[in-house]
């Protein structure tokens, strides 16, 4: 977070024109991988996601094999080209914090029990990042795993808060993101209110933060109904 | 943190325990164990803490010396923060490359100082965009019986409170103590069943389903969170353990950091 000044908001309007309590324009695609199981490929904002899920299947190495339930693995990645400053190939230390927390996020939902010595593996692929990479992984992976017919509780819909000039502001782009006081990336399972991420960094006060997680509660409702849409769409003959 | 082994009837025992409002070392929910800090117990680290939350221990050593900026911060000092899981601490604790519960460990710590601003990176600048100081932040775990978050992160702001810049070593002048601006204190909650109690042990961390860490500046504000665990945490819990926690962490600071 930087001391750079930027005006964020004028007007009740942000630099792009939205709204405070506003998304960005969200696109999914249900279905999109010819060999996995499930799959799915979602634009959000500048960000271009593709998650696909394998399994539930066979776990290499054996010795991880839980004999009551499926373990659920999850590899957050970003492309090398899809930053302004080419990316090293490969896991880095965010990438690594990324994949548990993401995998943390999703595992709650998923029934295990359904297959016990199995492996459901998700893997998130970001081809081009602005800002929210991690709640538009989460929130394709979610989707990929409905497309996989993997037994579910609910989905899984992620979006990020934050303060940005003394407002709290839903889903933050990169400006916002860079220069903005605080991020906040929630996770949810919508059906039943219940968060399954939640990270924060920057300076917010308490009150604030209630404000950001209700704000994040509205955020994740409307993802989700577009969740479902998707998948309706792609599954109604 | 690592898959550990704990018996089945240990953990319904302690989850039996939290149901009835107890736990298995008498204290209260919100009870913290013993703690205590020891600094300077490095002499060639700029600056260090011995941290020890009851069978938790970890060293906290300082670094510092100058470096180059990064290329968008030109005027600004650089803090790394890395976590070394050492295989003394425990028998599930390897030897190798930090896995992901070191880089998360690490990160959260690091999320801690930096976004609270206890250090000005703007001060740590030597000459712009051609030297400034690199401040390493780094964390020995020395024994681990639970909740390593707290005792790093309490480490961490410790160790630097009691660390000087290193300017004769560099020709740059006397040494003087490195400027820090806030105090962040991070509290971590762990969810037992339907419950939340504060500082796990070892036993009762591996009993828990999901944890949540809060970092809190000496204003009362919040620098930094984070949610650990498969396991789903409702909104009211959420408030409930960022209020627990802002004030656990206002007596810790005043007792151990003030």
């Amino acid at each position: 977070m930087s001391d750079k000044t930027i005006e964020f908001i004028e007007k009740g309007r942000r630099l792009d024109g939205r709204k405070l309590d506003e998304l960005r324009p969200i696109k999914i695609e249900v279905g999109v991988l010819k060999r996995a199981n499930g799959s799915c490929y979602m634009e959000s904002g500048g960000n271009k996601v593709m998650a696909a899920v394998y399994g539930p299947r066979e776990v290499h190495p054996r010795r991880m094999e839980d004999a009551t339930k499926a373990i659920v693995r999850c590899r957050y990645n970003m492309a090398s080209f899809s930053v302004e400053d080419r990316k090293r190939p490969g896991p880095d230390r965010r990438s690594v914090e990324i994949s548990k927390v993401s995998r943390e996020a999703i595992e709650p939902i998923i029934i295990k029990e359904h297959f016990p010595r199995s492996a459901i593996d998700i893997f998130i692929e970001i081809l081009q990042a602005d800002a929210g990479t991690r709640t538009a992984g989460i929130n394709a992976a979610s989707v990929a795993l409905a497309d996989a017919g993997i037994p579910m509780r609910g989905l899984v819909s992620a979006c990020a808060t934050g303060k940005v000039g003394g407002h709290i502001v839903l889903d933050l782009m990169k400006e916002e993101d860079n220069y903005g006081e605080a991020d906040v990336p929630i996770a949810m399972d919508v059906q039943n209110d219940k968060v399954t991420l939640l990270q924060m960094d920057g300076r917010l006060t308490q009150d604030e933060f209630k404000q950001a997680l209700e704000l994040a509660r509205k955020g994740c409702k409307e993802i989700y109904e577009m969740q479902r849409q998707a998948l309706i769409a792609k599954y109604t003959v | 943190m690592s898959e550990d082994i704990i018996s089945e009837i240990k953990k319904d025992y302690i989850c039996a325990l939290v149901e009835k409002g107890e736990r298995e070392d008498g204290r209260a929910f919100d009870q913290y164990r013993d703690i205590s800090i020891e600094n300077g117990v490095v002499n060639k680290a700029e600056g260090s803490a011995y941290v020890k939350i009851g069978g938790t221990k970890v060293l906290v050593g300082i670094k510092i010396q100058p470096g180059e900026p990064f290329p968008d911060t030109q005027d600004k000092g650089v803090i790394i923060t890395n976590v070394e899981l050492s295989p003394l601490a425990s028998p599930t604790f390897e030897d190798g490359a930090p896995r992901e519960d070191a880089i998360e460990l690490a990160r959260v710590v690091d999320r801690g100082i930096r976004e609270s601003g206890a250090l000005e990176l703007s001060k740590l600048c030597i000459e712009e965009g051609v030297k400034v100081w690199m401040v390493f932040i780094d964390v020995q775990v020395i024994d681990y019986d639970g909740n390593l978050i707290d005792a790093a992160s309490l480490g961490a702001i410790s160790a630097l409170l009691d660390a000087k810049l290193p300017n004769e070593r560099y020709e740059l002048g006397k040494d003087v103590p490195v400027l820090v601006s806030d105090l962040p204190v991070a509290v971590t909650a762990v969810k037992i069943g339907e419950k939340f109690i504060l500082d796990p042990n070892l036993d009762e961390e591996q009993a828990a389903s999901t944890k949540l860490t809060v970092i809190s500046n000496k204003d009362g504000g919040l620098a930094g969170m984070q949610k650990s665990g498969a396991d789903t945490l409702s909104p009211d819990e959420i408030y409930h353990i960022v209020e627990m926690a802002c004030k656990t962490a206002k007596d810790m600071r005043k007792k151990f950091l003030e």
